[in-house]
Formats: structure tokens, sequence, C-alpha cells
């Protein structure tokens, strides 16, 4: 491993950071896509230099951009996300039925096998695949018309599907997340899904257990224990042992169980990050602290990673696509805000220094760790 | 020829930095001109209409000869000096902020 390509999407425009495995000395290439929100990149496991960026613009619509130089250059691909037959209606935020429509692309998730089959999670609320490239997409439309699509509604963010984790020992297996409708689970490649939200408990629903219409805001998962999931919602931190069959709450002794985004050690299953926020009308740090919470032991004991961070006057976000990490043999952390920073911490949230300080709000951050 | 301006996140989408000219086949209108932009980069599907109802996106105007022709049917023909290359079709991005 010979180091690390931090894939940062912001309010305007991707950056690319690039760093040796001691991770001391960056470089930053950007901005691409100047003026355009990137709401996610990713790159493709079967071929680092195979990248893809949702780029989208409320004036001009979607664009995928592929790149197949590490992001040296770039071309636009199919832009084209048509739902199968007749959308039909979800809740609208008053509960009133509201016509599905396309807004953009939250997450593109590269097959780990071929680098031409990408996942798409869209908003409104749907799931597409590519396996040429991005040029065309198709729905995966047992998702979205399994029967609960009425009953979900948009979060503040939109009913968007934010989270795709493939099992990487069941190629079957596929989960995904939806805000606000819960998390998804197909065994079967796509044909079929069922609601797993089973144990989440949500009070802006008139019924807080119910099979759908909770806020999940991220979900997490470690390569080599796939039925373990980990999950930030609206409010609580969530686990599972059994794929999403059962949830338990794993809050602990955070300072606040609300926040956006969560994930995994690379070597460790039962090491979880995320980033307290105060509340969902007060997005930011508790205290202006901005703290990431470690637990060693899958949750429930948690520690406040500070050193390096700023820990007075800080009001900024973490959002759900912002955190990620590295494969290197000291686990990476990184993460971005909404005013522009991204942190890396080489040494596991041991410590933290900011890579860059003065981006556009940051929408998502993803890293490839390079061979 | 046809003058066609883009607004800058469009010119760079194209990668072109000053105004587009367009052979337009037949009548010159929203639609005509539109098609053979579309034609001629690809890329600008669905950026400026809907992919499969062809409608404009909602915060983006056409304007010409200092005139909104945002509410113009499609098949309306466009000014005289449109059609004659003397001024341009402008494709506009809403003032709403961003």
């Amino acid at each position: 491993m010979s180091g690390v390509r931090v894939l940062v999407g912001t309010r305007k425009g991707a950056f690319l950071l690039t760093s040796d495995g001691k991770r001391s000395k960056w470089e930053v290439s950007g901005p691409h896509f100047g003026g355009w929100e990137i709401y996610h990149l990713k790159g493709s496991p079967a071929d680092p230099n195979r990248l893809y960026a949702s780029q989208s613009s409320g004036w001009f619509g979607q664009m995928i951009q592929r790149s197949s130089d590490a992001g040296k250059t770039w071309e636009p691909v199919g832009n084209k996300f048509s739902y199968d037959g007749v959308p039909g209606t979800h809740q609208w935020y008053d509960g009133t039925p509201h016509p599905w429509e396309f807004k953009r692309v939250w997450h593109l998730e590269p097959s780990a096998t071929d680098p031409d089959t990408v996942y798409a999670g869209v908003e409104d609320a749907g799931l597409f695949r590519t396996t040429d490239g991005g040029l065309t997409w198709q729905e995966v439309s047992g998702l979205r018309g399994h029967g609960s699509g009425p009953r979900w509604a948009p979060g503040a963010g939109g009913l968007c599907l934010h989270t795709i984790l493939m099992d990487p020992q069941d190629d079957g297996r596929m989960i995904v997340a939806i805000s606000a409708a819960g998390a998804f689970r197909t065994d079967d490649g796509g044909q079929t899904w069922r609601p797993i939200n089973r144990g989440l408990v949500s009070q802006h629903i008139p019924n807080p257990t119910a099979e759908v219409g909770h806020c999940v805001h991220r979900i997490a998962m470690h390569p080599s224990r796939p039925n373990v999931l980990f999950m930030q919602k609206h409010w609580d931190v969530m686990r599972s042992d059994d794929g999403g069959g059962e949830w338990r709450e794993v809050s602990g002794n955070l300072p606040s169980d609300f926040g956006f985004t969560i994930d995994v050690h690379a070597h460790e299953p039962d090491t979880v990050y995320v980033v307290p926020i105060k509340s969902d009308g007060e997005h930011y740090p508790p205290d202006g602290k901005l703290r990431v919470y470690r637990s060693r032991t899958g949750g429930n004991e948690w520690e406040a990673l500070t050193n390096g961070l700023p820990q007075q006057d800080c009001y900024v976000n973490v959002l759900r696509n912002a955190m990620a990490v590295d494969a290197l043999e000291s686990c990476g952390v990184y993460f971005g805000t909404t005013g522009g920073q991204v942190y890396g911490s080489p040494d596991a949230g041991n410590t933290w220094a900011p890579i860059v300080r003065d981006l556009p709000a940051v929408l998502s951050v993803e890293v490839q760790t390079l061979p | 020829m046809i003058r066609v301006e883009l607004p800058p996140h469009l010119r760079r989408l194209v990668r072109v930095e000053a105004e587009i000219c367009l052979d337009v086949p037949g009548a010159v209108t929203q639609r005509s001109v539109l098609d053979a932009l579309e034609t001629s980069y690809p890329v600008l599907l669905g950026t400026i209409r809907d992919h499969t109802t062809k409608q404009r996106r909602p915060f983006l105007r056409f304007f010409a000869c200092q005139e909104d022709l945002s509410q113009d049917l499609p098949d309306a023909l466009l000014p005289d000096a449109v059609a004659r290359g003397d001024e341009p079709f402008m494709v506009v991005g809403a003032l709403a902020g961003g």
C-alpha cells in the first residue's frame, strides 16, 4: 500500500487530495466541475483509476462524469434516469401524496469486480444500475415497487437513497438506506426487497415503530463481518448483528445521539466512528467542540477524539456521506465539514490535522487506498 | 447561422468559451434551435430541457432581442433578428441565488 486518494465532493466542485502512506503532505487537485454540486465521487475497487462523480445543479440537472485516469481527465456519460413505469406517489412533508420526480444522484457505488458496473442511489428515492460504464442507467425497480413506497416521505434533505452497501461475501445481498423511509435489503441481487427496520424507534412518525418511515442517516459495515451493521439514525446510533433483522440502540454515553455520518475502522470491525451533532434543529456539534467519537466495543462505550480538532466556537456540520477510512496498516480516518475543512487522522483517530481548510461546504468524502 | 449563448456552467460542459453557431434547418423556433444544439452537443441533453417531455427546466429562461421568450410555445417562430443571425438566442440561468 503506497498511498491514498481522498475524493471530496462539495457544493461548488470536486477536489482530489493525494498523499503517500505517511499522509503528512498532500497534493490538492481541483476544483473539478467548478460551480456544480458534487454530491458524491467514488472509485472502482476493480480499477482504482476509474472514478465516477455525480455532478448536479438546480438549474441544469444531473450529470455523471467518469474518469479512466484517476481524475486527470473526465468525460460526461449518461444522465438519463427514468423510473420504471408510472412512478406513482410518495408522501409529502405533510403526509399528502406527491408525485415521484427524479432530482439528483446522491450516491454512486461501483461494483467490487467490474469497473463498468455501478449502482446509483437517487432522489426521489430509487436505485439505478449501469453495466456500461455509466452510458445508460436502468432502475432496479423491485426496491421502489415492493409496496411500501407510497409511505416513504422526504427528510429535510429530500427523499434520498444515500447508502448502498454490497455484501462482499454474498453477491445477492445488498442493503440500501433512504431518508425518510428506512433500511431495505435484497438477498437476490435486487429482484425483491424487504424493509429491515425492526427495533428502530422514531418519534416523527405516527407509529414510532412502523415498518417504514424512519429517517436513517447512514449505515456502515465492515467487509469481514457483513452481518453486523452500524446505523446513525436521525436520533439514535443503532447496531444489528443479523444483517438488519433486528436493531438495538448503542448510543451509550454519546453527548448527543443525533448525527449524520458513521463508519467502521478498516481492520477492527468493532471500532466505530460517529460525529455527534447537537440536534435536528441545530446542525452543529455540542458545546462548539468538533469531536469524533470512537467506540472500540461495537457501540455503547464511546471516547471523544479531540486532538487536532477545534474545541471552541466550532459550529460546522458533518454530513452523512462525508466520512471515510483508508485501509493502510495504520487506519486513516477522514471527514469533511460544511465549513469546508477536510480533516485526516493517520492513526485511527488519535490525532487529527486539516488537509484543507477552505473548500466549499463538503458534501462527501471517499478514500481510495492505492497499491 | 443561428447564434446561441449559453450560461457559463453549460459553456464549461461543452468546452466552448463564446457563442455557438448552428445550422438550423427549416423554421427557426425554440424547438428547432434546441434540437440542433443537442444534436451538435449531446452532453446538453437533459440540461436545458427534460429528457422525455422536452419541457424547459424550471430555473432556465430564454431571452432574445431584449425580450423574455420563456413562456412562448416551443414551435413559435423566434424573432427575425435571431433567424438572420443578427442577435443570439440566449439560455439564461434564473437569478435564484446559488
